[in-house]
Order: C-alpha cells, then sequence, then structure tokens
C-alpha cells in the first residue's frame, strides 16, 4: 500500500484515496463544508485547504488525490492563515442571525468559526440579499445564510435522482434555487436539511421548535416501511420533536425517507387516550375497567372459532407475540397479519425476506422487478437500487409498470405469461438473465396478490436453483414487503390456515363470520361491518377506531420497546423515546388486564420473556441487527397453479400509508402538493 | 448587467425553424452522442437568435428535451452567461462597452446620452419601443475606444456627437453604418504613418 506523511506521521491509505480521507485515516480532523462521502466532490468551498511540502499553495485535500510520498501538514501557521482567509470570505456574506436560525447549535459554520473565524469583518460593504426560495413544505430556506457549497445539489442529481435544485446566476450573485421554485419532487427531498452545513436550508415543521441541546435523543428503527431505517428520535418531554437518520450503511446510508422524518407530528395528533365504548352508536370515553369487563362479556358468550383477530402494520414483535399467546388462550385460530390476500409460504425463511440483503444490490449486474414500485414501497431500497443504477449503469427490468422510479428501466412485460416464458427459457430476457453474474429478483406484493402468486415464488426459485443463483454466496430471491411488521410476524406464524387457494380468515371476513374482530393497531384491513363486535387497540383514532365498538388505546412505536424486523429478515430494537399519552399502555398489559378478568392469572406476560421467546423463535436468526444465516431451500413446488393474468402494480398513496402518517398534518400537504401537481401536470412554465 | 431576471410574459411555446433545425442538427454531430448536452451553448444561441434576440422558458425547456437534459441544467447555463438575454431587448439592442480603456476614452458620456435618448434605465425600452440598451464588460475593440454594440455591429471611434447620430438614427429605424466615426479602415492607423515613424533600422 501506499504511504503518505500527514503531520510527520507515516500513514498507509488505500489506492483512490484524497488527501482529506488520507488525514482521516491518520486522526486528523479537517474542517469542510462541501465535502461529503456520499456525494461527488465539488473542491468549491476551500475550508479544507492544507500545506503540501513542494507546493507554493495550500492544497484543497478534498479535492487532491493522494499520493506515495506525499507530506502533508495540517497544524501550520500558514495553514491556520490559510483557513482564516476562507472563513473571512465566508463570513462576508453570511448574516449574524445565529440566535434566531433553527440550525444554531449543530451548524457547522458556527462550529468551524469558533477555531477559524476572525472576531471583526473587514468587510465594510452591503451584505448580500437573497429573496428565499420556495422549496416545498418540508423546506425552509433562508438563503442569504447559504455559502454555495451545492451540497443540495448534488444529492437531489446523484442521490435522489430528480435534478431539480441548481445554481443560477453567477459570483456574487449566485443563487441557489428549484427549477422556478417548485417543491422537490423526491421522497428524500428533506435530506437537504441534513447536508445543509449553514441554516439555508432547515426544516419547516420544525421550525423554531427547540433548540438542540434541550433533546433528548433516542436511537431507534423506523416503522413506516419494511426497510427498517436507522433514526433517532428527538424528544423534549413528551413530545416527539423532530426524527433524523442514523448511520448505517447496510440500510439507510445517510438518508431517510420523507416519511419516515416528518410523520412524527402524526403522534401528537389523533391519539387515543382513554378507552372508548359506544353507547347508542357514540364513542364514549370510559375507563379500562368498564372497557376490560365489557369485552370478557363477550369473549366469554361466544364460540372461540367466532373470534377473528388482525394485527396490524406497525406492531412489535413482542407485542404480536403476545397476541399470539392470548389468542392461544382464547382458543381461536383466526389470526391473521395480511391487509390483502397475498401469497406466503412461511415453510422457510428465504421464501419471504429479501434474500440479496439492501447492501448486496450494489453487487449486482441485473435488477428485474416484478409487480412492485420500490420508490413508494421501500424508499431506501429504491435509493440503492439507483445507486447502483447510477454508479454502474446496471440494467433494470420491470415487469407491470412501476411509473418514475428516479431511474431508467425497461419493461419486459405486464403478464403472467410473460413470467411464464421466462421461467420456461422461451424468452430472450432468459438468456440475459441466466447470463448475469449477481442478478437480483424483486417481487412484490401486488404480484402475490395474483392466483399466480404461488406459481411465481416457486418457479423463480427453481430457475434461480437451475442456473446457479442461490448458493452460500448469492440469493437473488427477494420479496419485497410493505410493511414494517411483516416479516417478523410470519416468522412468528401469525397467518391463517389456507386450503388451496382460499384463505380460512379472509373467507371468514368476507362473509362477516366473526361476531368479534380484534384489531391490534390495524387499520389498513378492508372491513364491510355487518354486526361484528369490533375492538380496536392501537395508538390513533384512524380507520380502524372509526369502526370498532371498543377503543383500548396503546402507545405507539416511539413509546415502547420493541423489536422488529426489516425486510431483510433483520432483527433491530426501537427503542422507547417517549411515553404513552394519557391512559395508554403497551399492547401486553393491556392483554395482561384482559387475562387476568378471564381469570387465566398463569398465562400473564412479561416483557423480558416475550423478547426471550421472540428471539428463540425466529428462524436462521443470528444476531441483533445482522443479516439471517443463510439456509438453503429444502423443497421446491415444480408444477404450482397458474393462471394467465395481467400485473397490475397496486399504487400506495404514499404520504398516507399507516395509522401515523394519515394523522400528521405534514403528510397531508406534502399529498395535496403531489396531488395537485399532477392534476394540473408538471409541465406548465 | 444583463438581463437576468426571467421575464414575466412568457411566450407558451418555443420551437426551432425549419432552417435552425438544421443548423442544430449540424452542431449535434460535432459532439460525441454521449456528450450531446455539450450543444447546449450553442443551442441557446440559436434559439436567442431566432426569438428576437432573448430567450424564452419555453426555448430552455426545448432545448432540455432536445438535449434530454434536466430543466435546472439549461436555466443554470442561461442565467450564468451575461450574453443571453432572459427579457425581450429592443429590435436595436445597444450594448455599451464601459471597461477601462472605453471609459478612459468617454464611455460614461455615452451613458449618459443612452439614459437621454433611449431610457433613464438600463434594459428599458424606449419611446420609441425599438431600442433598449446596457453596459457591457470588455467587447474586444480598445483599440478604437469607445464603441457601442448594436445588435451584431461595431460602431467604433465615438464622441458625443457621432453618438447622438446613430442613437437618432435608431430611433428613427434608419440605422447609420457601423464602424469608425473617425474614418479609420478598420483599426488602420489614423493618420497616414508608417510603422515606427519612419524609421527603419
Amino acid at each position: 500500500m501506499p504511504k503518505i506523511t500527514i503531520n510527520g506521521k507515516e500513514i498507509e491509505f488505500d489506492k483512490g484515496m484524497t488527501v482529506l480521507q488520507a488525514c482521516e485515516l491518520a486522526d486528523v480532523e479537517i474542517p469542510r463544508f462541501c465535502y461529503h462521502e456520499k456525494l461527488s466532490i465539488a473542491g468549491n468551498c476551500r475550508m479544507c485547504l492544507v500545506e503540501m511540502e513542494k507546493s507554493a499553495k495550500p492544497i484543497a485535500s478534498c479535492a487532491m488525490p493522494a499520493a506515495e510520498g506525499m507530506n502533508i501538514k495540517t497544524n501550520t501557521p500558514f495553514v491556520e492563515k490559510a483557513r482564516k482567509g476562507v472563513m473571512e470570505f465566508l463570513l462576508a456574506n453570511h448574516p449574524l442571525d445565529c440566535p434566531v436560525c433553527d440550525q444554531g447549535g449543530e451548524c457547522d459554520l458556527q462550529d468551524q468559526s469558533m477555531y477559524y473565524g476572525v472576531d471583526k469583518s473587514r468587510f465594510v460593504e452591503n451584505k448580500r440579499q437573497v429573496k428565499e426560495k420556495y422549496m416545498g413544505p418540508l423546506i425552509k430556506t433562508q438563503m442569504t445564510r447559504c455559502i454555495h457549497c451545492t451540497r443540495c445539489v448534488r444529492f437531489a442529481t446523484e442521490v435522489a435522482g430528480v435534478p431539480e435544485i441548481g445554481a443560477i446566476g453567477r459570483g456574487e450573485n449566485m443563487e441557489i434555487t428549484t427549477y422556478l421554485e417548485k417543491a422537490m419532487e423526491s421522497e428524500l427531498s428533506a435530506n437537504v436539511i441534513d447536508l445543509c452545513p449553514v441554516g439555508a436550508l432547515t426544516s419547516k415543521p420544525y421550525a423554531f421548535e427547540a433548540r438542540p441541546w434541550e433533546l433528548k435523543k433516542t436511537e431507534s428503527v423506523d416503522v413506516m416501511d419494511a426497510v427498517g431505517s436507522n433514526i433517532r428520535v428527538d424528544t423534549y418531554n413528551w413530545e416527539v420533536k423532530r426524527i433524523l437518520p442514523r448511520l448505517n450503511n447496510d440500510i439507510n446510508e445517510e438518508w431517510i425517507s420523507d416519511k419516515t422524518r416528518y410523520s412524527c407530528d402524526g403522534l401528537l395528533k389523533q391519539r387515543l387516550d382513554v378507552p372508548y365504548i359506544k353507547k347508542n352508536n357514540k364513542l364514549q370515553k370510559s375507563n379500562w375497567d368498564e372497557a376490560v369487563s365489557i369485552l370478557v362479556e363477550k369473549i366469554k358468550t361466544l364460540n372461540p372459532d367466532d373470534i377473528g383477530g388482525h394485527i396490524g402494520d406497525m406492531v412489535n414483535l413482542e407485542n404480536a407475540l403476545s397476541f399470539k399467546k392470548f389468542f392461544s388462550v382464547l382458543k381461536s385460530n383466526n389470526l391473521e397479519f395480511r391487509e390483502k390476500n397475498f401469497f406466503i409460504d412461511p415453510s422457510e425463511k428465504s421464501n419471504y425476506i429479501f434474500n440479496s440483503s439492501i447492501k448486496g444490490i450494489e453487487q449486482s449486474d441485473l435488477i428485474l422487478l416484478i409487480g412492485t414500485n420500490p420508490r413508494h414501497e421501500a424508499t431506501m431500497l429504491n435509493a440503492r437500487i439507483r445507486k447502483v443504477f447510477a454508479q454502474k449503469k446496471v440494467p433494470i427490468y420491470s415487469i407491470g409498470n412501476p411509473g418514475d422510479l428516479t431511474y431508467d428501466y425497461t419493461i419486459i412485460g405486464n403478464k403472467t405469461d410473460d413470467i411464464k416464458k421466462i421461467l420456461s427459457n422461451e424468452s430472450n430476457f432468459s438468456k440475459t438473465l441466466s447470463s448475469s453474474k449477481k442478478p437480483v429478483i424483486i417481487i412484490g406484493e401486488s404480484a402475490l396478490e395474483l392466483k399466480s402468486g404461488k406459481y411465481l415464488i416457486e418457479g423463480f426459485k427453481n430457475f434461480l436453483k437451475n442456473n446457479n443463483f442461490i448458493n452460500k454466496d448469492w440469493n437473488a430471491f427477494n420479496f419485497l414487503p410493505q410493511n414494517a411488521s411483516t416479516v417478523g410476524l410470519i416468522d412468528l406464524k401469525i397467518l391463517s390456515k389456507e386450503e388451496g387457494k382460499r384463505n380460512s380468515f379472509f373467507e371468514k371476513l368476507k362473509n362477516n363470520q366473526f361476531k368479534l374482530l380484534y384489531l391490534l393497531g390495524s387499520d389498513n384491513l378492508d372491513i364491510k361491518k355487518n354486526n361484528e363486535f369490533i375492538v380496536y387497540q392501537g395508538s390513533h383514532g384512524d380507520r380502524g377506531a372509526e369502526i370498532a365498538d371498543l377503543i383500548l388505546p396503546s402507545a405507539a412505536f416511539t413509546e415502547q420497546n420493541g423489536l422488529y424486523e426489516n425486510l431483510e429478515g433483520r432483527v433491530q430494537e426501537c427503542k422507547k423515546a417517549s411515553y404513552p399519552i394519557g391512559e395508554a399502555l403497551e399492547d401486553w398489559k393491556i392483554l395482561n388486564f384482559i387475562l387476568k378478568a378471564l381469570g387465566k392469572n398463569e398465562n400473564l406476560f412479561n416483557f423480558d420473556s416475550l423478547r426471550k421467546e421472540v428471539l428463540n423463535s425466529i428462524p436462521n436468526f443470528s444476531k441483533l441487527n445482522e443479516l439471517p444465516n443463510f439456509k438453503d431451500y429444502e423443497s421446491i413446488n415444480t408444477s404450482p397453479y397458474f393462471e394467465s393474468e395481467e400485473v397490475n402494480i397496486k399504487e400506495l398513496d404514499y404520504f398516507f400509508t399507516n395509522a401515523i402518517s394519515r394523522a400528521s398534518k405534514t403528510m397531508s400537504e406534502c399529498r395535496q402538493i403531489k396531488h395537485s401537481s399532477k392534476k394540473t401536470g408538471t409541465d406548465n412554465l | 448587467m444583463s438581463l437576468k431576471k426571467v421575464h414575466d410574459e412568457q411566450p407558451k411555446e418555443f420551437k426551432f425553424s425549419k432552417e435552425n433545425l438544421k443548423k442544430a442538427e449540424d452542431i449535434l454531430k460535432k459532439y460525441p452522442e454521449k456528450n450531446k448536452k455539450s450543444a447546449v451553448m450553442p443551442f441557446l444561441y440559436l434559439a436567442q437568435r431566432q426569438n428576437n434576440n432573448w430567450i424564452p422558458l419555453a426555448a430552455m425547456k426545448y432545448i432540455a428535451n432536445f438535449l434530454s437534459m434536466p430543466y435546472i441544467s439549461v436555466y443554470e447555463v442561461a442565467t450564468f452567461y451575461t450574453m443571453y438575454n432572459l427579457a425581450p431587448v429592443g429590435k436595436h439592442f445597444i450594448q455599451v462597452c464601459t471597461t477601462t480603456p472605453c471609459l478612459i476614452r468617454g464611455a460614461d458620456k455615452i451613458i449618459k446620452l443612452c439614459k437621454e435618448k433611449i431610457s433613464p434605465k438600463e434594459n428599458e425600452l424606449s419611446k420609441s419601443g425599438n431600442c433598449s440598451w446596457m453596459e457591457v464588460e470588455c467587447l474586444g475593440a480598445c483599440v478604437s475606444a469607445p464603441m457601442i454594440q448594436i445588435n451584431d455591429d461595431y460602431y467604433e471611434d465615438l464622441d458625443e456627437k457621432s453618438t447622438k447620430d446613430i442613437l437618432d438614427s435608431l430611433i428613427k429605424d434608419k440605422p447609420l453604418k457601423p464602424g469608425s466615426y473617425r474614418g479609420r479602415t478598420n483599426t488602420s492607423p489614423e493618420k497616414k504613418q508608417t510603422i515606427n515613424g519612419g524609421n527603419h533600422a
């Protein structure tokens, strides 16, 4: 490995590194504004100047490739003078509004000016004045603060794939703006707020809410989709003030989607704080004793088979397990978590997870999407697909038309017949697929809702197995679930029995055979209410609570500890950042209440044993936060039922997919803008 | 400053005319297919030529689609370069050079005349409606300072009187001839002189 000397210390570095990266290896911190690891190099802020031997001028370390034998100094008066000069230029036009700036306390410019700032300004001219720009409901702008690092421009173009931000004008008159001040049409747009090293782009919903040092920070996991992005939840007393991404290169890198970031204001609204009982066709406030006794009375009078339970999209594994055990106490088997009747084969873990892993997408050389729109179903995963598309020009194909995905793809069919042709080597694409080295096949829920859902899974497994794409190093078969709870709940076998193509739970639901329907945080289930007694246990007064006869308030995901399994089968812990509102309780505690009232004291739950049991019952489990162990398929059914159908990708109402986001004001603003821009067409001048 | 503010009234549509389309295709041939967006600058110039010396947003979008570029990128280029006009200019578009050599030779008097005769402010149409003026940086004709550029032509070696005549003629829509107003051919010496004062070595 080549060697470089930094401040007299010789270190080895990898070829292709820049001087700045080499300095980081040597534990030397270099101040920077425009440089960012995940973005291309711009070299325009000049803050990272260092001294290089044999160079008369200081060099910008972020843009200079490190080379064998370089002698870099970062702590000389020469370097300090250079950086002070740069800082003085940056501050010449920067307003002195730190006291009213939301970036205060976590501002790169503020921090670095403590080291390199000059206490007086020699700039006697008027400061530059720039009008505020409209960038949508999420991003608040104050463009006089902008130092033109162009991180936001590069992010929009490179990562988000929506080249809508740019720098117009030049020199003193340069301004950062979106094209004609339109809202950015991306699900990743708010990441520019984190990227902005100054207070030019700040968070609009969080404006003037709190200072960073007042907030309690809890490292947690997101539940808005199945990706399980790593987040940090910032709370002020009870209130969740904001959600920020946490670096995890295996999952979300440094970004999170707008829904993850801004649904948090939904945690403050539409909350269920006390039990409600429907009396005279009206929900009325009640208390735990009354609510539980009504429920227990009801349960006692019913035949176990008439009781149905449905677990929602954001329920953690401990609560789900307690619910399952609760149902076994009731002796009912009618437990389900799917919102739509799509095919799942729970017998082997690799059937229902994203086997190639999110990071693995980067190694792939061909991607095939089947009946899925990853942009809306798993935004961070889509960002990863875009990354390989942008960096390696990996060809991407789709069956069914998912619409704009921020990258180019080829539609190779929209019928199950097209898939059959591929699988039976009759299509041209079969050869392309089998001659690739590491393909990624992504099957979405929309595709598995088809009658040939089983055919798709078994057919692809068979095809990939025959082409040796399923082995210890690479498993090309992937299922893309939409909800945070999906994979974990399949692991816990919370599925109703399937007889042929008929599912007992959905049949009974459709025929209104349940006399009691117990919804555990379930809001997306399509229910045509007849005479059922519906119990809704959850955190938000949403679709489930609307039809309920009895409401039991429980905690939202930020208010309790719990495990979630993401689409890769990675088990992660969501931590308690706040506490439940009013009389709300964790789900398992509520179930304890009911069990006590039923006189089943021997079955009471406690959290630690629930967690232990969850971890023991997850197949192929390796470690917390790690991918599951690989296990080869034992059985592949080679002749499942096939029917010629069209592959329609169900469009998700992206900003309104769950109870929390539907309660969020910010999300409904985003949704409105998206819809209005669709109606008028973005093609106006 | 140049006209960098986008005009309020924008035409709905823009398309290259037949000849310009042919020119555009010729321009494209100069660049490899994968770098075809390099043609954005000559394209913007063509569009400006076709559209009475200014570029409407519709033209930027047209060019962006033509070259498969994001709109914002074309917009960035158009706002960066000072010689692209983003708002309408007069039929006679007067650019007065005010860089050092011209200023020393009296460009400020020309500016004063423009303000009197055409419009008190830059980039405003004259009362007659056919002229507008603008200060620009060096136009590279320092040897015949002070000078102005009217559309594509250079008017050189000006003084107050000749400028007045030129401006009047423009307002009447009968422009005078371009070239030197002290009777020079191109940039030849004013009086008959020989090189080095006739003292050949």
